[in-house]
């Protein structure tokens, strides 16, 4: 559904050049929840800014079904970290959930709906009509994927989304976007830095290398399905993938190491 | 006016900007990413910009006055007006009026200041002081400097005085306005500390009421100079003492238009100097400090 | 803060101003002097004068002239700034031509203006329409351009149409900066109002202000004085009260950032 081909992104340029993304190509098929884990700096924000097209990679291609992104498509949405800074302040949870639908030109009953039913889904109901600012930190990144849902995308992208709020509201948006996944059926890229969240929300994870990024190692999270907090974490394969990605994150690249049920990047 | 640019790219999230509201610049519309960069060299270079829009704004005044769109009478070719300036130059009377503004200016911003800063840190350290005047300060603020001009002229007559008076009042409310803010903004965490190290009432006025209070004072004082120079330059023209604005009002009275622009050219060039003068001033003393600036002046504005 | 310092405030607070009324009556009716007429004197003046004689022939088409240059500077100054700040080669273009019009004080203009209008009414929205729009333009400008990043990257990550960008995300976000400059507009059309009438011109507050000290009405010139000290503050009131409600959002948003 969704493929990186050779992506290279460089910037500035001559001497002072960064080198930000070296190779990476990989692929997401339709429904996966694809986890991008990496070392701090290795480029996983410019990834997602490459693979959303907000920003021209230097080199290779991004291509959704099958077309090359040059802009951002428009089944494709976006999360990002800074909820506080993506949300617009002058307006409130339902203008902010319904203003990517203008663009659609529906009709005045089918966007409420839209919008009405995103925000239940995100159990924001009662705070339509408030604005941003009046909510908290977890409840506005619920409006940003209310908002992102709403816009019915057939793939979400999220860059670190849940890395600003604290650890019990973290795991509250970890269960949410699972079973938003399963209600909407939406493919979803999920950039993050917390190793423990990448195994548990992933069908798989890719580990990238730091700067000049590539993949390092992509795996299958065999863990069985719906997640939850406690009983998912407590299974032996859980401690045995999250040890794998944290020692793969640390080992340098290069180094061989035998793997146990490795597979590599496709399907 | 514009800071500097990030380069092309994204912004670490996780650096975190400063939450007072300093956000990065993205108001381009080039980072749309239709071809890569290098083919986007753009073909007029950065710095060459205002000078061919300058060219082209003096270009077209050029056009429109000897195309007579507006009469040439009253809207001489710029040429005409920029070889009058060159002229004009040569003369004392030029100097001379430049000098009698300038006069006018330095002493009410001067006055103003000797006034107003002080008044400002005594009223602004006291939180009783401060509510009794507040009343008074916020009546007599709005009152425009300019409704007081003809009693300048009954008391004063049609001098320098007049000029002085009315460019230090002007001067004086923003200043003790601006003053007031600063004195009032310290950190009261900074105070609390000083105060457990057992400082003495004046040693934290002087140690740290003064130097968090010097950036707005800094900014106040600019916003000063311009209202003065503003006021000194309406005394030389509604009233008519000596100085460029009458020397402007007399050109014009008396047909000489071409110096009539000249003058005024030479008025917005010493506005825009003194401007810059203190604009430096402001930025190098307001460098340190905790950058807050930009609400601030929102604020006193 | 003891509760008996706050009572204390608040009894200053409203003591002081009506004492210094009080010093301010007596000492002009004890001082019988020319430039000063006793308080009562003045204040029955501004009654006779202002309520409601000379309303329709000198406050009105000051009030007009002023709204109108006031509107055409704000609406000019707005829609140009929100161009320019999305441009920055536009804006690195254009700002040292800004900058120098902007330097130039506004009384130097006036004579600019009568040269090119005349005396009537329309030099004097002419002026200042073209002083006011320069606070309002170069804040316009400094609003619209620097959009938060995230914002800017989200309005292009859901593709959100050019017209709604500039109308429903650059006008809002700048609406603080705005404001700002909007401030300045009126207190520049005040000045610019009376200087202009004082100038050239047949009525007007600043007109009638001149005219009675010319012809030693002092009473006269003091409520005139009055009237526009009261202008003043009637107009910084109105322009609080309409900046308090449209910006409440930014209130409420940043209160919250520094909580």
């Amino acid at each position: 559904m969704l493929r990186v081909d050779h992506l290279k992104k460089t910037y500035g340029e001559g001497d002072a050049a960064v080198e930000a993304i070296g190779d990476l190509s990989f692929e997401v098929g339709e429904n996966e929840f694809v986890c991008v884990v990496g070392p701090s700096g290795c480029g996983k924000t410019t990834l997602l800014k490459c693979m959303s097209g907000l920003l021209p990679p230097t080199a290779g291609t991004v291509e959704l079904h099958g077309t090359r992104i040059d802009g951002p498509p428009e089944k494709m949405a976006l999360v990002f970290q800074e909820y506080s800074r993506s949300l617009f302040p002058w307006m409130t949870v339902r203008q902010n959930v319904a203003f990517p639908l203008r663009r659609k030109k529906l009709d005045k009953a089918r966007a409420r709906e839209l919008v009405e039913n995103a925000v239940e889904s995100v159990d924001l109901t009662g705070f339509l009509d408030r604005y941003p600012w009046e909510l908290s930190g977890g409840m506005q990144q619920r409006v940003a994927i209310a908002r992102a849902l709403a816009y019915q995308p057939e793939i979400l992208l999220m860059d670190e989304p849940f890395a600003s709020v604290d650890a019990q509201t973290r795991a509250d948006l970890e269960d949410l976007i699972l079973a938003v996944r399963r209600e909407y059926g939406v493919t979803v890229v999920f950039v993050t830095h917390d190793i423990d969240e990448s195994v548990y929300l992933g069908d798989r994870i890719m580990v990238l290398t730091p700067s000049p990024t590539a993949v390092q190692q992509a795996l299958d999270v065999d863990l069985p399905q719906p997640r939850d907090q406690v009983e998912t974490k407590e299974l032996p394969e859980f401690a045995r993938l999250r040890a794998h990605v944290y020692r793969s994150i640390k080992r340098r690249q290069g180094a061989a190491e035998p793997e146990m049920a490795e597979a590599t990047g496709g399907g | 006016m514009s800071e500097t640019r990030e380069k092309d790219g994204t912004i670490d999230q996780g650096s975190g900007a400063r939450t007072t509201g300093r956000f990065e610049r993205a108001g381009d519309a080039e980072r749309a990413p239709r071809q890569p960069r290098a083919a986007r060299r753009p073909r007029i270079p950065d710095w060459a910009l205002p000078w061919i829009s300058i060219v082209a704004v003096l270009a077209l005044f050029e056009f429109i006055s000897r195309a007579e769109i507006i009469s040439s009478r009253n809207f001489p070719p710029v040429t005409d007006m920029l070889s009058t300036l060159w002229d004009e130059l040569g003369t004392s009377q030029l100097w001379e009026a430049i000098g009698q503004t300038l006069q006018g200016w330095a002493l009410g911003l001067g006055i103003a200041a000797a006034l107003a800063i002080p008044l400002g840190i005594v009223i602004g350290s006291s939180g009783l002081l401060y509510r009794s005047v507040r009343v008074i300060v916020e009546f007599l603020r709005p009152i425009p400097s300019v409704a007081l001009i003809p009693l300048a002229i009954l008391i004063y007559g049609t001098g320098l005085q007049s000029k002085v008076f009315l460019a230090a009042f002007a001067a004086f409310w923003v200043l003790l306005v601006q003053t007031l803010y600063g004195v009032q903004d310290v950190d009261p965490v900074a105070t609390d500390t000083a105060r457990s190290f057992g400082l003495s009432r004046t040693q934290r006025l002087f140690r740290v009421t003064l130097p968090s209070a010097i950036p707005y004072i800094a900014t106040g004082i600019r916003m000063a100079s311009t209202v003065a120079l503003i006021l000194a330059v309406t005394a030389e023209l509604v009233i008519g003492s000596a100085g460029l604005g009458r020397s402007i009002n007399i050109a014009r009275s008396g047909g000489n238009v071409e110096l009539m622009y000249a003058l005024i050219i030479v008025t917005g060039m010493l506005g825009w100097l003194l401007n810059d003068v203190f604009a430096r001033v402001e930025r190098r003393v307001l460098h340190w400090h905790p950058s807050q600036r930009s609400s601030k002046e929102l604020a006193a504005a | 803060m003891t509760k008996r310092t706050k009572l204390l405030g608040l009894g200053l607070e409203i003591l002081v101003p009506l004492a210094a009324v009080g010093v301010l009556a007596i000492w002009t009716s004890q001082q019988d002097s020319y430039y000063y007429p006793p308080l009562g004197d003045v204040l029955s003046t501004f009654n006779d004068t202002w309520l409601f004689e000379r309303v329709g022939s000198d406050l009105i088409p000051s009030l007009e002239r002023m709204a109108v240059g006031f509107v055409i500077a704000v609406v000019a100054g707005v829609s140009f700034g929100l161009l320019l700040g999305r441009s920055r080669r536009a804006r690195i273009a254009a700002t040292p031509i800004i900058e120098f019009l902007r330097a130039i004080p506004p009384p130097a203009l006036l004579p600019f203006a009568i040269l090119v209008m005349g005396v009537g009414s329309g030099m004097k929205i002419f002026i200042i329409a073209v002083v006011c729009v320069w606070p309002v333009l170069l804040n316009t400008i400094d609003g619209a351009s620097s959009l938060d990043l995230t914002l800017e990257d989200t309005t292009r990550a859901y593709s959100i149409s050019k017209r709604d960008r500039l109308l429903r995300v650059v006008l809002p976000a700048a609406g603080p900066q705005i404001f700002a400059g909007i401030r300045l507009a009126v207190s520049l059309a005040l000045i610019l109002m009376v200087i202009s009438e004082m100038v050239a011109s047949t009525n007007g507050i600043g007109y009638f202000i001149l005219q009675s000290q010319r012809t030693f009405a002092i009473s006269e010139m003091w409520s005139g004085i009055l009237l526009l000290g009261i202008l003043g503050y009637a107009l910084n009131m109105v322009f609080v009260m309409i900046e308090r409600r449209v910006l409440r959002w930014h209130r409420g948003a940043h209160a919250s950032v520094l909580s």
